[in-house]
Formats: C-alpha cells, structure tokens, sequence
C-alpha cells in the first residue's frame, strides 16, 4: 500500500468500528457520544469524519440501519408494534411517520406488499425467473413458464 | 437496442453460505429467492444502490446449464479461483475494505492507487474474485 494511505488507516479503522457499532447495536439507545467514544473520539470531529466517509451523520446512519432492519422483520410477517419497539423506536406514531418518508409506505402497507410478493414467489414462482431459465426449469420438472 | 443488463449470474458451490456472504457481509438485499422445479432455487441478490439489477447466486449442479462430468470441472475451477465475474464499486475504499476486512471478506490484493484508480480485489465463499473500484469524486 503506497505511504501515503497508511496515516489515514487508523482513522478509518475506528470510524469503521463505529459504524458496525451502530449496525450491531441500533436497538439500544446509543447517541453520537456514545459511538464517539467507541471511536475514541471528540464527538464534533468524529460527526464530521464520519459523515464526510458515509455521507451521513451517526445518527442519520443509525435511523437508516433501523428503517433497513424493520423492513426485514416486517418482510418475515413480524406486528408493526413489535418492529417499532425491537428496531429502537419508543413511539408508534414517530416510527410510522419516519418509515412511510423513507421507504413511502406505511409498516403496514409494505408488509402487506411485501407478503403479497412473497406468496406470489411462492404459488408462481417462474413468474419471477427469467425466460430462458424458466423454461430450463419447466423442462426439468414438467411444469409451465407464465412468462 | 439494447437498454440495460437486469441479470447476471455468479456461479457458487453452496447456496446457503453465498447467501451469507452476499447478505450478512456485502450488504447486498435479496431479491428472489424461490423454489425452482424439485430440487432448484432460485435466489437473486440486489447490490444495495440497484435494486433493478438482480446478481443470481447459481448452484453449479448436474442440472440446469450443467451435466454430472461439467458441474464437477465448473466447481473446481472456481475453487481454483478461476473467475472474475464483476467488478463491484464503493464510494470510500478503506472504509469499505476495513469493513469488510472486519466481516472476514478475503482480500487478494489490498487497496492500491493504480494509473486507472483506487483498486483491490476480494473473493466470495466460493472463491470467485471481484475487483473493487471507488467511485470518483468530483
């Protein structure tokens, strides 16, 4: 590796280490000076180099790592309640209110969707396979593409 | 014309373990993941910033575009880390290599600022290689 990134590894390391901080811990309630010091740093500085690496602030990373990890426990047909509270959320209404600017659906419209989808994969599932594939498929076990 | 590639295949020796590594340590989403004919599945994976382009992580079995004599030279070529079948991009390589370093992704070659850019190669659970390019920054 030239010199010139070697200085820069360490940064990188613990600003690293603090994102996966918050990606393993994003039920807690943790704040910016709590992933500052597992950064070990001053909590301004640490804001600022993390969002200049990620392109978002902790705390902003955070939210994103709770909506992402909602959407999969409500995809796995998990209550909108019990998604609310185990992502980190302390209120129904800001977590519906967040999720829906997010992603642009409600929990409960895209679970819905999202299980919906899921059946279809299920009942249909050449449907969601391309042609060619599909028809290697239904060659092998006897049934029919719908596409 | 063509428009835009919507699939491309990764050829793996298990589906289960690439599904971790694509998942639980790229980062990448799963798109399809369905039953196919009696003892086939179909699970395609989105890179996190293209959801319309689905990477599907293929079985090399003796079915499929596979006979018994061809799946078992297409597995070990790829255990022989024959293939590179993309290159994938970042928007900060170290950030990105420490943090795949720390979820036990193997880098062949570490970051390295070449004449064509910001460079290092890693390999799957399988042993397919990726190059790994940072984005430009304007």
């Amino acid at each position: 590796m030239p010199a010139e990134t070697l200085p820069k590894l360490d940064l990188y390391r613990r600003i690293v280490q603090a994102k996966l901080f918050i990606d393993d811990n994003f039920a807690e309630h943790i704040d910016a000076g709590d992933i500052a010091d597992e950064a070990c740093y001053s909590k301004f500085h640490f804001i600022r180099t993390f969002k200049t690496i990620y392109g978002r602030t902790p705390h902003q990373h955070l939210t994103h790592v709770r909506v992402e990890k909602a959407k999969e426990m409500l995809e796995l047909g998990t209550s909108v309640t019990d998604t609310c509270f185990a992502v980190g959320f302390d209120s129904l209404g800001s977590f519906t209110r967040l999720f829906k600017s997010r992603v642009g659906f409600t929990p409960s419209e895209y679970q819905r969707q999202q299980i919906e989808r899921k059946e279809q994969i299920r009942q249909e599932p050449l449907r969601f396979i391309p042609g060619c594939f599909a028809m290697q498929v239904s060659n092998n076990s006897g049934s029919k593409p719908s596409n | 014309m063509i428009t835009k590639a919507n699939h491309f295949a990764i050829f793996v020796l298990d589906q289960n373990s690439a599904y971790d590594f694509y998942v639980n340590k790229l980062g990448f989403k799963v798109n399809t993941d369905a039953v196919m004919g009696p003892k086939g599945r179909w699970l395609t994976v989105n890179p996190p910033n293209q959801p319309d382009l689905e990477i599907t992580l293929m079985a090399i079995d003796a079915k499929m575009m596979f006979n018994g004599e061809s799946a078992e030279i297409m597995r070990d070529l790829v255990r022989k880390k024959t293939f590179g079948f993309a290159v994938f991009e970042c928007d900060d390589m170290l950030a990105t290599y420490e943090e795949l370093k720390a979820k036990g992704v193997k880098f062949i070659k570490e970051p390295t600022k070449e004449f064509y850019g910001f460079n290092a190669v890693f390999e799957d659970d399988s042993g397919n290689l990726f190059s790994l390019g940072e984005a430009k920054k304007d």
